[in-house]
């Protein structure tokens, strides 16, 4: 199995200023300044995710084994490979999603900013709060879209009405959503089409000034279009967060992707069992153009999958 | 393709060749008309029930008009006024709901939210146990155990607010084991578990993927139930709610042996009261003329009531469940 | 760096506001609270019938006759309520059961999306809300006056309340039997009728069964109804098509306003009888749904 790049010694890049202030809670203002691209100082802040030797299992069924690798900030990093290779649930170890389903065991480490992400203290609402998700399906309460992307905000603690409409307004339009809705408001969130209630998902997650973006394939259930203004929004926000995006598409892989991560599935004969992978992890160019495992070429050249 | 068919020919079971075009054997039709005849009777039953009560009754609604909704009721003075019994029946029913539906929807989200699943199958075979015992056995255990047992803590409760504004009018004295209040009680564990099954059934439509979405974001379980959950099983529950209503409205027995058997109508919840099932039951025995239809006529009026709100219940729940999953 | 991030994480992973905590824990206590409301009645409804109960049942008390309403607890019995109530609910259950499977069957085979069967289906699901005392009128009207009291015009009152219950819990486990299976007869060139019998219905056997011993439960509880139609009497009748008759519940009815202990005594006994073939049936129903269901996929 290939070792994760590691991006630490790597080239090392002229700085900017000193890392900037951690993201605060929903009730203030976000006062980051815009960090130009990815020219930081490649330090350990730079890690968002730091996993090691992470198996997760569902009982006694081993679903992904032995998986190491690092989530850099502001990169989009993709998870691809066949389905059933466990990206999605190492996607959802990241935000501790799988606590909710029974029997659902990680071991292995996982760190986020350095500080173990199931470490006995830690609450995971506190966790899904700086880590957020959107889901395959848009999945938009049935309220109205207002009251969708003030949801998470309002449970945060605010009710200052003015703050409120001032947070609905700035993360639709981050969603690149707000013209569209920003008449009717208050009509329900079912109401929209696939890619705009997507996009309120985006908004609403958006809303809690997250850390991270999680998506699990968020495009599968939209016509190419609206994948397209998806996939632009991912490439406009990323510079203010971290996004790890799980995509059964290799073409949106190159196309918004800074690394990319690729699974495969291990069949285990003698107890007829499968078990994910993760076979190679890298910059997505030198994944689709240049890959250094066979399983992985086979994949990206379309042989398999 | 026709060779096959006709080699094919010998193979076919017995029974001469049938021509294509035959009609339906007469058997198939003849079974089709009996399923028919037999869907059709739930129809038949309804409209005969509400034609035969009414013609008994009609004796009753002739002779006093709207004075059927008269406040006295008086069989020896040939004086048939129900409002004592609609007071009484929407009294108790009011008091079961109040009573009953926080406890069965605590329960139902209990059972999908809070509960493994293992755990989540004996508690609702509790819940069916509690729907088996009949009417007659909780009406028993309620006028010689609870009723007594419960009395002294009303008294209690009437002597402390005796005089204090609104308290004092709704559990003041009069107090007693057997009124207004006991009866609420008793239908309240009765209706819990068709507002709790029916409860979980509209939750359970709510998708691991919306509740998720609130998760996602968060959420407490708490902030989850009134994000995710609530909004998409308001309805339903609220159909839940109905049935419940209508159930307690037309409980009988429980009710007739509890109530107290008094046809007043008072604010005070502790008194001995009565309803309208209560009364056709206890009396219907020495009842004639138009004292018998003017108790057939009550039936009626309780038959229209239960069928009314069991129509608009359906309904909801029938629409709501559909709407489950956006 | 890792100087200005280490401490700041601390309590970005921490619990949630205190309140916000507060607030859940608080639901779910609420709704631990409340379940505990719904076991405590029936505890003490399950132990009061039995212990109240037990000390009466024998087989004297099961088979003897009903004796005045003064007459100690020890002595008679209610052997003519018991035989009132097997025979009447065995009416009851006969004929309720085919008919509402044929119902069923009409909804599920037949009837499809069409506006009639629509409207069957909606008005039985309302129907099962009707008041039982309400068709205790209703039999009273249609046929008691016409023909007397009998334990065969409680038997109609119960076959009505149950009518719909059986539709209803039919028509589930009819949808539940997969289409394939229904394809597989009608491409042998099957009539429906033929694919019905011989298929759908052996398949959902189990379900049906269930729902229908389900029903019977209800119905041999059932007070309101009889009150109408048997006209309570404390004689045996084994003739169910005349004459007044007698069952569990209505003794139960007729004991619990009574002043004398031992007539309350035997109501307690009648009660317990009651409960226990409730819950045989309950028992039963479960056996054979977990035994015979069989969907295999």
């Amino acid at each position: 199995m290939e070792q994760p790049e590691q991006n630490i010694t790597a080239t090392p890049q002229p700085t900017e200023t000193a890392s900037p202030p951690l993201p605060t809670t929903a009730t203030e203002e976000r006062l980051l300044p815009e960090p130009t691209a990815q020219e930081r100082v490649p330090a350990l802040g730079d890690l968002v995710f730091d996993v090691e030797n992470v198996s997760c299992y569902y009982s006694a069924f081993r679903a992904v084994t032995d998986v190491s690798l690092a989530i850099h900030e502001n990169e989009i990093t993709a998870f691809i490979g066949p389905s059933g290779c466990g990206k999605t649930t190492v996607l959802r170890t990241l935000n501790r999603m799988n606590d909710l389903v029974p029997g659902a065991r990680v071991e292995g480490d996982i760190r986020y900013r350095g500080a173990s992400l199931y470490a006995k203290d830690v609450s995971p609402i506190a966790v899904r709060r700086r880590i957020g998700m959107v889901f395959q399906k848009p999945n938009p309460f049935p309220k109205s879209i207002y009251d969708n992307v003030a949801y998470g905000p309002r449970i945060n603690g605010e009710h200052n009405k003015r703050k409120l409409d001032e947070i609905v307004e700035h993360s639709l339009q981050q969603a690149a959503l707000w013209d569209e809705v920003k008449d009717r408001l208050n009509k329900s969130g079912l109401g929209l089409s696939g890619g705009q209630a997507q996009r309120l998902c985006i908004a609403r997650t958006l809303a809690v000034e997250p850390d991270v973006v999680l998506m699990d394939e968020p495009c599968s259930a939209l016509d190419p279009i609206a994948t397209g203004r998806i996939e632009d929004l991912m490439r406009e926000i990323k510079s203010r967060y971290t996004i790890v995006i799980v995509t059964h598409n290799m073409q949106q892989a190159t196309r918004v992707s800074d690394r990319t991560a690729f699974y495969s599935v291990l069949r285990n004969e003698e107890s007829d069992t499968r078990t994910g992978v993760l076979v190679e992890y890298g910059r997505t160019q030198q994944i689709f153009e240049d890959p250094h495992d066979e399983r992985t070429k086979a994949y990206v050249t379309g042989r398999m999958g | 393709m026709s060779t096959v068919t006709q080699q094919a020919g010998p193979a076919v079971p017995a029974g001469p060749a049938r021509p294509l075009s035959e009609r339906r054997p007469l058997g198939d039709r003849t079974f089709q008309i009996i399923a028919l005849a037999s869907g059709l009777l739930v129809l038949v039953i309804l409209i005969l029930i509400a034609f035969s009560t009414t013609q008994q009754a009609s004796s009753w609604f002739t002779t006093e008009g709207w004075g059927i909704f008269g406040k006295v009721w008086n069989p020896a003075a040939n004086q048939f006024g129900a409002l004592s019994f609609i007071y009484g029946t929407a009294i108790t029913a009011a008091i079961a709901l109040i009573l009953a539906v926080p406890v069965s929807v605590g329960v139902a989200l209990l059972l999908t939210e809070v509960v493994p699943y293992r755990l989540a199958r004996p508690i609702v075979y509790v819940i069916d146990l509690l729907a088996v015992v009949p009417s007659v056995v909780w009406g028993l255990w309620g006028i010689l155990v609870f009723a007594p047992w419960i009395a002294h803590i009303y008294s209690d409760i009437g002597s402390a607010v005796t005089g204090v504004p609104v308290l004092g009018a709704l559990f003041g004295p009069p107090t007693g084991g057997a009124s207004f209040f006991t009866a609420g009680i008793i239908l309240a564990f009765m209706i819990t578990p068709i507002v709790t099954s029916l409860s979980r059934e509209v939750i359970a439509t709510v998708t691991a993927i919306d509740k998720e979405g609130a998760y996602a974001l968060g959420a407490t379980r708490l902030e989850m139930i009134t994000g995710a959950i609530w909004p998409h099983s308001k309805g339903g529950i609220t159909g839940a709610v109905l049935l419940g209503l209508g159930r307690a409205m037309g409980e009988t027995i429980a009710a007739a042996l509890v109530i107290g058997s008094s046809a007043t109508i008072t604010s005070h919840l502790f008194a001995p009261g009565y309803n309208m099932p209560s009364v056709i039951a206890n009396q219907f025995g020495e009842a004639s003329g138009e004292f018998r239809a003017a108790l057939i006529g009550l039936g009626v009026l309780l038959f229209v009531f239960t069928i009314i709100i069991n129509i608009i219940a359906r309904a909801i729940v029938g629409r709501s469940a559909e709407q489950g999953t956006a | 760096m890792a100087a200005i991030t280490e401490p700041q994480l601390g309590p970005h992973l921490e619990e949630p506001a205190g309140w916000r905590r507060t607030k859940n824990r608080i639901a779910t206590i609420l709704m631990v609270l409340s379940f505990v409301l719904v076991i405590i009645p029936l505890g003490f409804v399950l132990y009061t019938v039995i212990a109240k109960g037990i000390s009466i049942i024998s087989w004297q008390f099961l088979t003897g006759p009903i004796p005045p309403q003064v007459a100690p607890a020890s002595e008679g019995g209610i052997g003519p309520a018991i035989l009132g109530t097997i025979e009447i609910t065995a009416v009851a259950a006969l004929m309720a059961v085919p008919l509402g499977v044929l119902g069923a069957i009409y909804l599920n085979e037949y009837g499809g999306k069409g506006v009639l069967a629509r409207l069957i289906g909606f008005f039985s699901d309302v129907m099962t809300g009707v008041p039982s005392i309400v068709m205790g009128l209703f039999l009273f009207s249609i046929w008691v006056l016409h023909f007397g009291f009998s334990g065969f015009a409680g038997a109609l009152a119960l076959a009505c309340l149950m009518l719909p219950v059986v539709i209803r819990s039919t028509d589930e486990m009819l949808k539940l039997v997969p289409n394939p299976l229904r394809e597989g007869s009608y491409a042998l060139g099957a009539t429906k009728a033929r694919v019905t019998m011989t298929v759908v219905l052996p398949t959902a056997i189990g379900g049906i069964v269930s729902g229908a011993l389900l029903a019977v439960a209800r119905a041999a509880g059932e007070t309101a109804p009889l009150l109408f139609t048997i006209l309570t009497v404390t004689a045996a009748n084994p003739n169910i098509f005349s004459g007044a008759n007698t069952a569990i519940p209505s003794q139960i009815f007729a004991n619990a306003t009574s002043p004398y202990v031992g007539a309350q005594g035997r109501a307690w006994g009648a009660a317990l009888t009651l409960i226990v073939i409730a819950f045989v049936l309950m028992i039963a129903a479960r056996i054979v749904t977990a035994r015979f269901t069989r969907f295999s996929r």
